[in-house]
């Protein structure tokens, strides 16, 4: 089960109103990469995973990507705070605002809502902590295009602080597929098994 | 790091306050994730079970003036769980350098 905490893992204070960075920032919220999608994927993972240590890291990372994802929502919301209709307008939000206002909804940055087509959850330990590797590169990846956007400071640290967790919780994970490799006894190359009918 | 003598002496600011449980409490994320891939790392563990005693002093001085922030935390009358702002508000967190507003 899980309990609350009412604080943030990590501050976000977004004294500017900036509805363009708003549509763009929601695609860490319910796009393709996004923390929605990390969480579900890992604690959707655990069920069928194997050794201790690698249960344990997608039962943790999963429930620090919910922190991510208040984080990401907590950014969104202050982004569309207190904006006019006119900035809204002219920041071409517009097609945001009429389906949800000034709310935070699932979404991708290009308007597609939270789809779970874009993770899996294969029931094989080796096949999902190899999907978590790529999964935290792409998030690492959508940050860095973020930044590279992002003029406000305000905005800047928060993405700083969730593009540094992808890397530690690729780390995590990497550590945790050597402990799968060596547990299943699996050569450390890189190929595909061998199955019955190929053999 | 605040002292431990400092922290228990007199009403701190919130924010103040609420940045070091912020830090402490990452800190222990930090330290959890690689524990379960290194659990026989016992200067790591140390420094885990060093910041969980630090963490709790932390938050029951801040729970103490400012209400719970927890499920299993003490309410002052009355019920102080539903106050605003909620951690998702601009006011309710505070700021990473330079003068709180």
């Amino acid at each position: 089960m899980w309990t609350y905490e009412k604080f943030l893992e990590y501050p976000v204070k977004i004294k500017k109103p900036n509805p363009k960075m708003a549509t763009i920032v929601v695609a860490q919220y319910g796009g393709p990469d996004g923390e929605l999608g990390a969480s579900i994927r890992y604690l959707s993972q655990r069920f069928s995973m194997i050794t201790p240590q690698a249960i344990a890291t997608l039962n943790d990372i999963g429930t620090e990507e919910l922190a991510h994802l208040e984080m990401v929502g907590s950014m969104v919301h202050q982004l569309l705070k207190g904006a006019s209709i006119e900035e809204i307008e002219a920041a071409g939000a517009s097609a945001y605002y009429v389906d949800h206002g000034r709310g935070v909804y699932p979404v991708s940055a290009s308007g597609i809502p939270f789809n779970a087509g874009a993770f899996q959850s294969k029931g094989d330990p080796i096949v999902d902590l190899t999907e978590n590797l790529a999964a935290e590169q792409k998030a690492r990846a959508t940050y860095e295009y973020l930044i590279s956007v992002a003029d406000d400071p305000d905005v800047i640290e928060p993405l700083k602080f969730l593009r540094e967790r992808e890397v530690v919780h690729y780390q995590r994970f990497g550590e945790a597929l050597r402990i799968v490799q060596d547990h299943l006894q699996e050569p450390h190359l890189f190929i595909m098994p061998k199955t019955n009918f190929s053999k | 790091m605040l002292e431990g003598g400092t922290i228990m002496d007199a009403k701190m600011n919130k924010k103040e306050l609420l940045k070091e449980i912020t830090a402490v409490h990452f800190s222990l994320i930090d330290l959890h994730l690689y524990l379960n891939t290194h659990p026989t790392d016992q200067n790591a563990l140390v420094s885990y079970n060093s910041l969980v005693t630090n963490a709790r002093i932390l938050k029951e001085n801040y729970e103490k003036f400012y209400g719970p922030l927890s499920y299993g935390s003490y309410s002052p009358y009355p019920w102080q769980w539903i106050n605003e702002p909620w951690p998702w508000e601009c006011e309710a967190n505070f700021k990473l350098c330079g003068e709180e507003r």
